[in-house]
């Protein structure tokens, strides 16, 4: 996916935009934009008009009809020019995912026996095998094996990742492939329904919806369209009154004038773009809505590890207890850690080697390794000989100290205390229920992180870390990171009561999450983000997969939903506020010829009555193609806050609106009028 | 020519230093707290009583509605019963006769409106009775009903998630016991004093100075004219309205009455920065009113006070200013400032002749009501504002990449369909109507109709066009002030204003109401540093480039061929 396309026109691209500008000129297609079907509907009057005018000259002469019945057709064309180079760029992307998944065989499993059929007819429950090579053919959920996969291409990160069964990487995706090792995989989606279906149905555009906001605007501008057939038609018999006639070619010129035309061809486009920029930043989106969401965002929450601090905590010092040789609490340290695979656990080891003290290398047989739960909140190891060594959090370990009847040392106490808001994390260490000393965990917060926050800040957008660091150590790292809350201790279910206060409230929470113990919560949050390693449950229950695995991306998609918004927003203003000048082009331009004393409001002097209308229906027309690589690229967000933005927003494309095209259509004057 | 200028300045002044306190005033009524008429209570729980209605009954936005609705098309029929045989009715002391069903028709939906286009002259046409039992009755209910109205939108954007919003009644009854009967009975009794008749005697003559004996009539004028001033009604006892010298006897009967006109629409602004604690968005909206307010004023006092150029062609001074059509007691810069003023009010009351005016400032009058948001009417000028909010609020939000929202609540599709739907149906009933108009003047003035087409008008060309582009302009903003050149009292007019009038009185309450009562229904989504601040002067100003914008452009041609054409065809 990820690709270098930086350039917004691609030759073949535009080649199959171009073609399907004209596909898109049925009238049934074009219905759904009822501001391009007037416009449509307009340009049919003109050709009729253009016939009826090569034989009677009371509509004026047959090549300015055609002329205007011209620039009408390729005003339509230019809308439906938009939407095509909008859905090319989607397609193309979706052509190389395609590719990906053609036709792979897959190895079934049926009563133990292999069986090779095409991918298209694996069922929902069915189990395939894949060994080094083998394309995945489709998602599923490995139930045996461990293996190395290649994921390129869906996320372009060409580092293979591991897959195995059980626990929160146990998922994998049709179309990457297996490097090496062999699996047994259960199908979890039904034909049709993978992980790569949706994604190539929402980048063609086949599944894509108006988004809430898009049918308000869409109804704000039918009502402007309405006002207009009020004000077009209401003119004839004002006309009359004023003894002035007026040509078809001019009401409908009028008319499609003052039709936010420019807003109206380009909104499907703007709606496409947004998806493909999120897709840009790989990031699959199941649905528009959750791209306008996310520009609206209240509140996120952000996993300490991996997001405000690098990968994970590393153990930095021993401290043992008063009367505890250094040497037996760094070896029991070690042992409650030898059979522990955690990072923190590991980089205990690591440090102990670093002093030079490893005093063990191997766990005792038949020792019994205590896992780390939540709710124990520490990790061990109980050997044969009746050793229980643990090391945890202080609380926990203290509490089992105290009820065996141990005294907790105060030393190790006020290290602990140290440690903590030093804004490390304390490991304390305890034998057979007697505290042995602590060990420093410390965590490094990424570089640039605090300037992120900032930035979300100024957009409105509060930022919350989860950890399950004690309140202490987490207040000390949200404060260097520069967050604005932070949830200590978290079990999975803090995160769900989190979003839900937060929500009742009504602001929109946002989440990254990949375990399947963050599914519920990514269901509940307005915006959950995925991790494309995460399991399938946590795919399924959120609505955007980052496909880089990257938590910082959430900042990213802020933006792109802001910028879709504001795109829309600000095109709406211009092509509104193009109206002004419009006016003074086509009203004096209609009346002038039999109500002289109009001539003062032809303030542009244009050159003549036909070419003044002309001017002004070319400058409508090719106002949109030249808007287009704005559609696609968004407008620009500026984290400066709301009414700085408006102010603006509103002097560029407000004001601006107001004065472009006055001079356009001046300028285009000049050159129609040499031709008149 | 200065103390012309002073004196309109000190108008204005003196409005806006009545008005804060009288906001103040009014919010503190419909929050419940006490003021110093709670001796009005006894008498509000008798009527509530007698009603059989528990004023305590919270209402959601559509029982408000209906309550609204069902109220006001009674008195719909009572009206037109009461105007159909007010000859048969008592106080009738010059024994005038029935109003014509279409005229009755015409007149008893334009009261009830709180329009008051009044197609007949009240001296001839209206009795004693009706001008009091009718006209003065409608008066005080139909500027109550846009109050009432007014303050469930209030309601609706003070509390947080809520379809309890208030009892109809109860915002109705006191409207009129706490707002416009005192206020009323201050400015009557002014008038009273000024010499305003305040008599149930009928006509008196009078012999004049060239010897000719002159019938004129009188009435209980001042009870009437108060509230026609203070209510944004317009509906004046006699057919020249403030123009005649019993109406409006002097400069300073002329500074209450016009200080009345605009009074509790601007109150009403600062009532809401009170009653929402929001003084702050209040401001803003009365910088915007204020500013298009001035802007309109200007060229109007530029124009009147400068004289008519046509007569200036023929070296002619003019040292009052355009005085055609003006009362020589008021002069030119007041009377500008009244046209404008009942303009934006939608009050419709005149102290001039609009038609002789300026076409500067014929377009000014007509833009004011195409607007119809500049202070406004009482209560529903504000309702018409909101709007004007809603729209601006969708738009500056989505320049701001934020899913626009409006008081802690978001603007989606079905608050969009309902403004969309109301602020086109202004340009719509204004348009269609004068395009019907012009159509049957062109195609069939010769019918053969009791008033026959080609006779409408009194001026051909342009000036022709805007007499009948401002009845429509004046129906459909529930003004009623009038061109006096056109023939307005026949079938085509009483019938085809009447229903612009009827149109465009409700469906611009039912909008802005529901739209209130469906956003106070939502989720309430708390400000963050991203939500666009609605009371900033940068947000003031998309809502001015809006109300601008949607009315220039729904409006420019229609301009164009009446005032503006007249304006640069006498320059």
């Amino acid at each position: 996916m990820k690709s270098d396309k930086n350039t917004l026109f691609q030759a073949d691209q535009m080649k199959d935009a171009f073609l399907q500008s004209f596909i898109k000129l049925d009238p049934r297609i074009l219905v759904r934009n009822p501001v391009m079907f007037t416009v449509e509907i307009g340009t049919v009057v003109m050709l009729i008009v253009t016939i009826f005018s090569f034989s009677n000259a009371g509509q004026g002469s047959w090549g300015y009809n055609f002329t205007i019945f011209l620039v009408l057709f390729l005003t339509v064309l230019f809308a439906n020019f938009a939407e095509a180079i909008a859905e090319a760029r989607g397609k193309a992307q979706a052509e190389s995912l395609r590719k990906t998944r053609s036709e792979t065989p897959a190895r079934l499993l049926v009563d133990g026996k292999e069986q090779i059929i095409m991918s298209s007819l694996l069922k929902k429950g069915d189990v395939f095998i894949c060994e080094t090579n083998d394309t995945i053919p489709t998602d599923g959920e490995i139930i045996e094996g461990i293996a190395t996969i290649d994921e390129s291409a869906i996320t372009g990160e060409s580092a293979p990742v591991i897959r195995e069964s059980g626990g929160d990487k146990s998922s994998v995706t049709g179309g990457t492939k297996v490097l090496s090792d062999k699996i047994k995989v259960q199908v979890t989606t039904q034909p049709g329904e993978s992980f790569l279906d949706k994604m190539i149905a929402l980048v063609e555009g086949a599944s894509r919806q108006k988004t809430p906001n898009e049918i308000a605007l869409t109804i704000l501008l039918a009502g402007f369209t309405l006002i207009f057939v009020i004000v077009c038609i209401t003119l004839k018999p004002f006309g009359d009154y004023a003894n002035t006639p007026i040509t078809i070619a001019a009401f409908i010129s009028l008319f499609v004038c003052l039709i936010p035309t420019t807003i109206g061809g380009l909104l499907s486009a703007i709606g496409i773009a947004g998806m493909d920029r999120a897709l840009r930043a790989n990031v699959i989106t199941k649905s528009g809505k959750a791209v306008e969401t996310a520009g609206d965002l209240d509140v996120l929450l952000l996993d300490k590890t991996g997001t405000i601090t690098i990968g994970n905590r590393k153990a930095t010092n021993f401290y043992p207890a008063n009367g505890v040789n250094e040497h037996d609490f760094i070896k029991a340290c070690v042992l409650s850690s030898l059979a522990d695979e955690t990072p923190e656990g590991k980089s205990i080891v690591e440090l102990a080697e670093q002093n030079k003290s490893m005093v063990v290398t191997k766990a005792p047989a038949d020792s019994v390794f205590i896992k780390f739960t939540a709710e124990t909140r520490s990790s061990g190891l109980d050997t044969p000989d009746g050793l229980r060594v643990r090391k945890g959090a202080f609380d926990s370990i203290r509490t089992m100290a105290i009820n065996a009847g141990h005294a907790f040392p105060s030393e190790v106490e006020a290290n602990v205390k140290t440690i903590a808001s030093n804004g490390g994390t304390p490991l304390v260490v305890s034998q057979n229920e007697e505290i042995l000393g602590v060990i420093e965990l410390q965590d490094i917060i990424k570089p640039g992180i605090a300037e992120r926050f900032e930035r979300l800040r100024r957009m409105g957008v509060k930022t919350v870390m989860v950890t399950g660091d004690n309140p202490l150590t987490a207040k000390f790292i949200a404060e260097k990171a520069g967050v604005d809350d932070f949830i200590a201790e978290a079990k999975p279910e803090d995160k769900m009561n989190y979003i839900k206060v937060e929500q009742q409230q009504g602001k929109l929470v946002a989440m990254m999450g990949d375990g399947t113990n963050d599914a519920p919560a990514l269901a509940q949050a307005d915006v959950g983000v995925a991790m494309n390693s995460g399991t399938q449950a946590a795919k399924e229950a959120g609505n955007m997969v980052d496909l880089d695995n990257d938590p910082t991306k959430l900042i990213e998609i802020v933006e792109i939903g802001k910028q879709l918004l504001m795109t829309r927003g600000t095109l709406t203003t211009f092509s509104i506020a193009n109206d002004v000048a419009k006016y003074f082009a086509i009203v004096p331009a209609l009346f002038m010829v039999s109500i002289p004393a109009l001539r003062s409001l032809n303030i542009m002097d244009l050159h003549s009555p036909q070419s003044a209308i002309l001017s002004a229906v070319i400058f409508n027309a090719i106002i949109i193609p030249m808007l287009i690589p704005l559609a696609l690229r968004g407008v620009e967000y500026k984290a400066i806050g709301a009414s700085a933005l408006l102010r603006r927003n509103l002097l560029i494309y407000g004001l601006g609106g107001v004065l472009i095209p006055f001079i356009g259509i001046k300028l285009i004057d000049l050159a129609v009028g040499v031709f008149l | 020519m200065n103390t012309e200028y002073i004196g309109i300045i000190f108008m204005y002044l003196a409005t806006v230093a009545l008005a804060i306190p009288l906001g103040k005033y009014i919010a503190k009524v419909f929050k419940g707290e006490h003021t110093w008429l709670d001796f009005m209570a006894p008498v509000e729980r008798f009527i509530f009583k007698i009603a059989g209605i528990d004023p305590n009954r919270e209402m959601n936005w559509k029982q408000h509605l209906k309550a609204l609705l069902t109220i006001n098309v009674i008195w719909l029929f009572y009206a037109f019963f009461c105007l159909l045989f007010q000859s048969h009715l008592p106080l009738n002391p010059d024994g005038n006769p029935n109003q014509s069903p279409d005229l009755a028709f015409n007149t008893a939906l334009s009261f009830l409106t709180n329009t008051n286009l009044q197609d007949y002259s009240g001296e001839s046409l209206a009795t004693y009775f009706t001008q009091h039992f009718v006209f003065m009755f409608l008066h005080f209910v139909s500027a109550a009903t846009g109050l009432a109205a007014m303050m469930v939108v209030f309601k609706a954007m003070k509390d947080k998630i809520t379809d309890k919003l208030g009892n109809f009644w109860d915002f109705f009854l006191k409207s009129i016991t706490r707002v416009l009967l005192p206020i009323s009975f201050v400015v009557a009794i002014i008038l009273a004093f000024n010499g305003t008749p305040t008599s149930y005697k009928g006509k008196v003559a009078v012999i004049g100075l060239q010897g000719d004996t002159v019938h004129v009539s009188r009435g209980p004028v001042a009870a009437m004219v108060a509230i026609k001033q203070v209510g944004s009604n317009g509906g004046g006892w006699f057919g020249v309205n403030s123009a005649h010298p019993l109406e409006n006897p002097n400069y300073l009967t002329n500074i209450v009455e016009n200080i009345s006109i605009i009074l509790i629409p601007i109150a009403l602004v600062f009532a809401l920065g009170y009653y929402l604690n929001k003084r702050k968005l209040a401001l803003v909206i009365f910088g915007v009113m204020t500013i298009g307010f001035l802007a309109m004023l200007y060229p109007s006092v530029n124009a009147e006070v400068g004289g008519n150029p046509a007569i200036a062609h023929m070296g002619i001074s003019q040292p009052g200013g355009s005085m055609e059509g003006k009362e020589v007691r008021f002069g030119a810069a007041a009377s500008a400032y009244w046209g404008i003023t009942t303009t934006v009010t939608s009050n419709g009351s005149v102290n001039s002749m609009h038609d002789s005016m300026m076409p500067v400032s014929g377009m000014a009058q007509m833009f004011d009501m195409m607007i119809n948001a500049f202070y406004g009417g009482v209560g529903v000028g504000f309702l018409n504002f909101y709007i004007f909010i809603i729209i601006a609020v969708f738009i500056s939000g989505l320049m701001v990449g934020r899913t626009p929202e409006f008081m802690g609540r978001k603007i989606e599709a079905r608050e969009m369909k309902i403004a969309s739907l109301i602020a086109l149906l202004h340009p719509f009933v204004i348009l269609v109507g004068t395009a019907i108009a012009t159509y049957v003047l062109v195609h069939f003035a010769g019918a053969a109709w009791a008033t026959k087409p080609s006779a409408w008008l009194n001026n051909p060309g342009f000036h022709g066009f805007s007499e009948m582009l401002y009845q429509y302009t004046s129906s459909a903003a529930n003004n009623g002030s009038g061109y006096a050149g056109l023939t307005a009292n026949n079938i085509f007019w009483n019938v085809s204003t009447g229903l612009v009038i009827f149109i465009s009185r409700f469906l611009p309450i039912i909008g802005p109401v529901a739209i209130a009562g469906i956003l106070a229904n939502k989720k309430f989504v708390p400000e963050s540093a991203g939500t666009l601040k609605t009371d900033t002067g940068t947000f003031g100003v998309m809502v001015l480039a809006v109300i601008v914008i949607v009315a220039a452009l729904a409006f420019f041609p229609a301009l164009t061929l009446g005032p503006i054409a007249e304006h640069f065809s006498i320059k």
